[in-house]
């Protein structure tokens, strides 16, 4: 649609007019135990009309695209935003949307479309069939879930940014079942391995490769003994590092958690304002950044949705929190440095602070030495389960697959591993990191009144801790 | 002038009819309709934070061709002629899809389920009239959450002649009172506003919260006996929507009922849980349009009667079906009473914990029923039937095997009913309605 000539035919009260067009295809493929299981489409499709009165930002989204359809949204954006501007949270300005032009596009090598509905069910097929590699497997799936959206703002100050991106999810599960025993394998945590990319994902090799592997792992599982129930150093996959990550830095370094916006869904947050430059996060070796500028992570972007220019900054510099995740509504309120990480899930929410990619810098240790450094230990693999307080202090999460770690050896498989800790103590016994990283994330991170789901991107090294509660079933 | 929802049926009636029209000799379909006009209001400090108007509405359409089946979902406008274009449109790329796609050995055949056509017309706020009603009450407090109202409509149609309708206007203020870091909670939902009525719920959360203006204790991990209000086990049995109940997940080895289903394992005689319609939170008809019984025993006195089962499953497995819907949970969930009187609860539990809600729970061992998640709101330690303290939050880490076996000493004579508010996407129907429950020995790990 012409956004610029729909935004030019408006006419209102407002002292400030943006429009958003979003569109969004998704299409999610799963194949069962070689049978297709289920195949659907999704398009979405709207207009979020947003207007500055009186110091305060009102918003109303439709899906009715015609000239009428949007002449009403405006005018009941314009309606609530005066009913709450005496009852505003703060004065807000133009100053908190920047004027933005430009372009962003997902780095793609093969488009999304080059690849049909067929030969992903084909290669998909292949995937389960090449995990039946014992009687004892009861489960086999595989899914791809495939999102392209497209972002067009335009605003009365002169803003005119789009950002278009080409996403590809997938998973790849096994369950095995035997004496009373039943244990499951992902590739890498349930819907993890989610990147701005194009087709090339879809590798039959390295499908059927890790689909194998994965399936036999989850037969492994099934004679495993637990794993113990004590305290000891604890290694961690990037597969897990990116729920440790997301659940323990990204979400209580969000200001409007921390301005207590969120209280009531999803929780507040131990940080102060006043912990900004002085709260000692983690150890020495903890450096940490929001960075939207890795190439093919799944929360890159150039411009979050107020237009601020979407830039790298170190959230915690050798383990001292120097910054926040707030985008410009939250710094004003706050008078903080943040980010550009007002982000919204779609056309039908107001954006909100969002932790978008929040990234483990890397270390100088090799993982074979991170290894041999320990004399009692256990390696975990790839979360399935995670739970932690509305403040974002005491945590447990549980993997899918574990080794002990026994005088400088991975040595037996065990299963049921699951540690807990609070956050502070936790990160101050980091001690060691990997120099090699990996890219991981979730489609699914849930926040906001109304409830909106985001999409987030973490890429991590291997992390090593010490003196952590670990336990098994 | 036509409202939303009389224009949304208007038009639905007219676009799914086309649809339908289009369809060849060979094909069939299913067409679902999920509209709303929503206004949020988000609150902080008693100051609006954000407000939001949204009108939305979208169709679902399942296309079965040649044993193969295709699902697409799309916008629409709730204006007839472009929305005739765009089922035209989707109905031509749906056709595609079955082109390409394997046949379905599951798929389910599109009957005529019967017909329904339901309308429930609220009382609600007038839009400008909503932050002044909620704020004047909350006066003087630190109130935080959302406002949320107006009409939401789910309909189905197929081509073997099925129509349903549903469509509701309600509301709800989900919020919570602060002190500090303490905190109390409180829904106030339904289709009628009632200015005195939210001006009493607000009242009673300041009460409840001046109970929190003590010292907090902090407990060391254990044991206790505790007290589970409706609003905590509310949070416990959302967990049986995680594929506990599905009997998909049962066969596929993910249901946390398993050792339950295989008679491994038994729950509390004073435990039971049903799917109850009666309660009037949602519609029957699941997305096929399938009428499920009005009431549907799932666990009787902590036996497992039924999983909740799809007619996909049902077809896979060769079993019979109950219209559940594909994800396999509850949709109308009830735990059933027990003999508790409200008046007894501080004196049964003796000395222990009151717990008035949970947070952020999720299976810490699925095959053997255990969850993992947090106290939140006002939550208490009790001595001799008197409330001493409010607590330092508590990570608990407890099989429902235990917390819902031998160690259930009681259940409340009294339900309360937790509405549906989740509005990922879209605002969601249902909700549950479930009681209080005394417990020995609930395991506290931080």
């Amino acid at each position: 649609m012409d956004l610029q000539r729909t935004l030019h035919t408006l006419k209102g009260s407002a002292d400030w007019v943006s429009l958003r067009h979003v569109t969004e295809k998704t299409t999610y493929r799963m194949v069962r135990d070689e049978k297709p299981d289920r195949n659907v489409i999704s398009f979405d499709q709207g207009v979020m009309v947003e207007v500055l009165v009186e110091g305060h930002f009102g918003f109303s989204g439709t899906s009715d695209l015609s000239s009428s359809g949007i002449k009403r949204a405006l005018d009941k954006a314009i309606l609530m935003a005066k009913a709450a501007s005496s009852h505003k949270v703060h004065n807000f300005s133009v100053d908190q949307r920047p004027i933005a032009k430009g372009t962003y596009k997902s780095p793609v090598v093969k488009p999304l479309d080059s690849f049909s509905a067929k030969e992903i069910s084909d290669i998909f097929v292949d995937a389960t069939r090449a995990m039946k590699v014992s009687d004892k497997i009861v489960s086999r799936s595989a899914t791809a879930m495939i999102v392209e959206t497209h972002f067009h703002t335009v605003t009365s100050s002169g803003s005119d940014f789009e950002q278009s991106f080409s996403i590809v999810n997938t998973d790849f599960s096994a369950t095995a079942a035997a004496g009373g025993e039943t244990q499951s394998r992902s590739d890498s945590g349930g819907l993890a391995r989610c990147l701005q990319v194009g087709a090339e994902v879809f590798d039959r090799a390295s499908i059927l490769e890790r689909s194998k592997k994965l399936a036999e792992e989850a037969v492994e599982l099934l004679s495993a003994d637990n794993c113990p129930d004590t305290s000891m150093d604890l290694l961690l996959a990037p597969d897990q590092m990116t729920l440790q990550v997301h659940e323990s830095i990204g979400h209580p370094l969000e200001y409007d958690r921390i301005l207590g916006d969120e209280r009531n869904y999803a929780g507040w947050s131990f940080v102060k304002p006043e912990d900004f430059g002085h709260l000692q996060y983690g150890s020495k070796l903890m450096n940490v950044t929001f960075d939207p500028t890795i190439e093919d992570a799944l929360a890159s972007y150039a411009f979050d949705d107020s237009g601020h220019p979407a830039t790298k900054e170190f959230l915690i510099h050798n383990g001292l929190l120097v910054r926040g995740l707030g985008g410009l509504e939250s710094q004003s309120r706050l008078n903080l440095p943040g980010v550009a990480n007002s982000r919204s899930s779609s056309w039908n929410r107001a954006p909100i602070d969002r932790m978008a990619n929040i990234n483990l810098e890397p270390g100088t240790s090799k993982l074979e030495d991170m290894i041999a450094s320990v004399e009692r230990g256990v390696f975990m693999l790839a979360n399935k389960s995670w739970s932690i307080d509305d403040y974002r202090n005491k945590f447990q999460f549980g993997c899918e697959y574990a080794k002990l770690i026994e005088n400088g050896k991975l040595t037996k498989t065990v299963k049921n591993p699951n540690y807990r800790g609070t956050t502070v103590k936790f990160w101050n016994n980091l001690k060691a990191v990997s120099e090699t990283r990996e890219t991981f994330g979730s489609p699914y991170c849930g926040k906001g009144e109304p409830n909106q789901v985001i999409r987030v991107g973490h890429t991590t090294p291997y992390c090593l801790f010490a003196d952590v509660e670990v336990f098994g079933a | 002038m036509l409202n939303f929802t009389e224009k949304t049926k208007q038009s639905f009636n007219i676009v799914a009819d086309h649809l339908l029209a289009l369809l060849k000799k060979d094909e069939a379909a299913n067409v679902n309709l999920h509209a709303e006009e929503s206004l949020f209001v988000r609150f902080n400090a008693n100051k609006v934070r954000q407000n939001t108007h949204v009108e939305q509405r979208s169709l679902t359409l399942t296309l079965q061709k040649d044993g193969k089946t295709a699902n697409i979902n799309f916008s629409i406008t709730g204006e007839v002629d472009e929305d005739k274009k765009r089922v035209e449109f989707w109905l031509d790329q749906a056709r595609q899809e079955c082109a390409l796609l394997p046949e379905d050995p599951y798929q389910v055949a599109i009957v005529n389920n019967g017909t329904s056509d339901s309308t429930f017309k609220g009382s609600l706020l007038k839009d400008e009239e909503v932050i002044k009603a909620i704020t004047t009450p909350a006066t003087g407090a630190d109130f935080a959450g959302l406002y949320c109202a107006g009409p939401i409509i789910s309909a189905n149609k197929n081509s073997a002649g099925q129509s349903h309708w549903f469509a509701t206007e309600n509301f709800f203020v989900d919020y919570s009172l602060y002190m500090g870091e303490k905190a109390v909670k409180s829904i106030y939902a339904g289709t009628h506003w009632d200015q005195k009525e939210f001006e009493a719920n607000i009242a009673q959360s300041k009460n409840q919260l001046s109970l929190m203006d003590r010292p907090k204790k902090v407990l060391q991990p254990g044991a206790y006996r505790t007290y589970l209000a409706p609003g905590a086990v509310a949070e416990l049995a959302s967990m049986f929507s995680w594929g506990a109940l599905s009997f998909n997940a049962y066969k596929q080895g993910g249901s946390a009922l398993m050792k339950l289903a295989d008679k491994e394992k038994s729950l509390s005689p004073l435990f039971s849980v049903r799917e109850n319609y009666a309660m009037g939170l949602t519609h029957r008809y699941n997305s096929l349009g399938e009428l499920a019984p009005e009431t549907l025993k799932l666990i009787s006195n902590g036996q497992l009667d039924s999983y909740v089962i799809s007619s996909r499953s049902a077809k896979e497995y060769g079993v019979e079906g109950n219209a559940g819907d594909s994800y396999e949970g509850p949709r109308a969930m009830e735990i059933l009473p027990g003999s508790l009187k409200k008046d007894d609860i501080l004196k049964e539990l003796g000395t222990g914990l009151y717990l008035s809600n949970l947070h952020y729970l999720n299976w810490s061992d699925r095959l053997n029923a255990r969850i993992t998640g947090m106290t939140r709101y006002a939550c208490f330690w009790v001595e001799n039937g008197e409330i001493v303290a409010p607590i330092a939050d508590l990570r608990f880490d407890e099989s429902l095997f235990d917390c819902l076996g031998e160690n259930l000493l009681a259940v409340t004579d009294f339900q309360e009913v937790d509405p549906m508010v989740s509005t990922y996407e879209s605002r969601a129907l249902g909700g549950k309605k479930v009681p209080g429950m005394l417990i020995k020995d609930f395991k506290f790990t931080l």
